[in-house]
């Protein structure tokens, strides 16, 4: 009883009209030990605990955008390389297409050139043995037509001429002028 | 306890007996009464709750963590940030423990068998208020010098100089002397007055249903249940209230001594 009334602070249980408003000691005892508990648990373990968590969490999130960025600045970086890479592949190819054209060309030229050369050493040549044949032709038609123009004219005078060198002298004479008409007709 | 008014012969409203407990046993010198006992058993839920949240932190948060992360960064975010700024996450150290003593402390008001609002006993609220008041004298003065803090709490600057007549006296009154008491009976009185009005409600329902049926009275003691639901909802929106309140304003009043210009 006597603890009772002692603990009880200012308000004892008997009191029949008690202030609420006065604080009891014993509570305040309890009250205060109770929450300095409290304290010493979320305040110097727990919360220091979780807010080392939150900080990693926003580390570890800052991280991997910091990483998604850079892959994304590689990928960036490899594509702007591709590029550059196909556009000198397409320039090569142009400019090699180019070269063929060139050489096909001149290919061309070259060998129209060589038979040109060719057909000209053909006509060359045919104009040389024309002429050749010509050259033969005329020496044995001057042969014979000398032969027949004697003999014909032998056989039309009646008379056969002797003298050889005589003979032969005036046919050729003959066929000198023949030929000086015929020149100077052309 | 309070029940043999129950048995009056007419229906007798309860009174501040209500808040008077018989010691259950002794401890040595000490008395142990109810609400020592749920004061106790807070705490214990209190450690025991964020010990099993916070104990191991996941990157990835599971089960109790996802919890108490949620409610840690309402702490965060609604009372620390928007006054200390900077020095909130130093400070959530002091915040957390006393924003969920107090709300824990204020829900066993509707807790089966507890049914008692540990903060409706003004040497609880007054022993955390005591704490903020001392912890703001501590902090005060280590930012701003002894004389800092009485001059930058009570001579709020560009004021035309013969009104300081005025303001200082009720500055420094408001400030240094009525604060601690007007932080402690703000919850203990909003405590106090929910629990005797869900009380009330509860003895008319338990008079004019079970005591003294009655045509007459019956209807009176239906209302009466009906209202001591809506009221017990009604209370553990206040209790969450006045927690958030108690701890708001904690972190006011620790930010008027680590900052000179509120």
């Amino acid at each position: 009883m006597f603890l009772a009334q002692h603990v009880a602070g200012p308000l004892a249980a008997e009191n029949q009209n008690p202030n609420p408003l006065l604080p009891d000691a014993a509570e305040m005892v309890v009250g205060i030990f109770a929450f300095l508990v409290v304290l010493f648990f979320l305040g110097k373990i727990l919360i220091p605990r979780i807010q080392k968590a939150l900080e990693e969490r926003t580390d570890a999130i800052e991280g991997g955008i910091k990483r998604a960025e850079e892959a994304q600045a590689e990928a960036q970086r490899t594509l702007e390389q591709y590029q550059t890479q196909l556009a000198e592949a397409r320039q090569e190819a142009a400019r090699i297409r180019e070269e063929a054209r060139e050489q096909g060309a001149q290919i061309i030229a070259e060998l129209r050139d060589q038979a040109q050369a060719e057909a000209q050493r053909l006509v060359d040549q045919a104009h040389t043995q024309i002429d050749a044949d010509r050259q033969l032709a005329f020496t044995q038609l001057r042969t014979e037509i000398g032969e027949l123009a004697i003999e014909l004219a032998g056989r039309i005078v009646g008379e056969s001429l002797e003298d050889e060198a005589r003979r032969r002298g005036t046919v050729d004479r003959f066929l000198d002028e023949l030929e000086d008409r015929a020149r100077a007709g052309a | 306890m309070s029940a043999p008014h129950l048995l009056a012969k007419d229906f007798e409203a309860p009174g501040l007996g209500l808040f008077e407990w018989k010691p259950l046993f002794h401890i040595g010198s000490f008395a142990v009464a109810k609400p020592i006992v749920l004061c106790l058993i807070v705490m214990i839920v209190v450690v025991a709750f964020f010990w099993a949240a916070f104990a191991k932190p996941k990157l990835v948060p599971r089960g109790a963590q996802n919890l108490g992360e949620v409610l840690y960064m309402f702490v965060r975010d609604e009372i620390a940030r928007p006054f200390l700024g900077k020095d909130a996450e130093k400070w959530m150290r002091l915040l957390v423990p006393l924003f969920f003593f107090v709300w824990l402390g204020n829900i066993m008001s509707v807790i089966p068998f507890a049914q008692f609002p540990v903060n409706s006993r003004i040497a609880f609220p007054a022993v955390l208020a005591a704490l903020v008041y001392i912890t703001f004298w501590v902090v005060g003065v280590k930012h701003q010098g002894f004389f800092g803090l009485l001059k930058n709490a009570t001579m709020p600057p560009d004021l035309p100089k013969p009104l300081y007549v005025l303001v200082i006296p009720i500055e420094f009154a408001s400030t240094f002397l009525l604060r601690p008491f007007t932080h402690a009976v703000r919850l203990f009185a909003n405590m106090f007055a929910g629990h005797l009005l869900v009380a009330l409600f509860a003895t008319v329902g338990f008079h004019f249903l079970f005591e003294k049926l009655t045509p007459l009275g019956a209807p009176v003691g239906v209302l009466g249940v009906i209202l001591t639901i809506a009221m017990t909802a009604f209370e553990l929106f206040v209790q969450a209230v006045q927690a958030y309140v108690f701890a708001l304003l904690a972190a006011f009043y620790i930010s008027a001594g680590l900052y000179a210009d509120h």
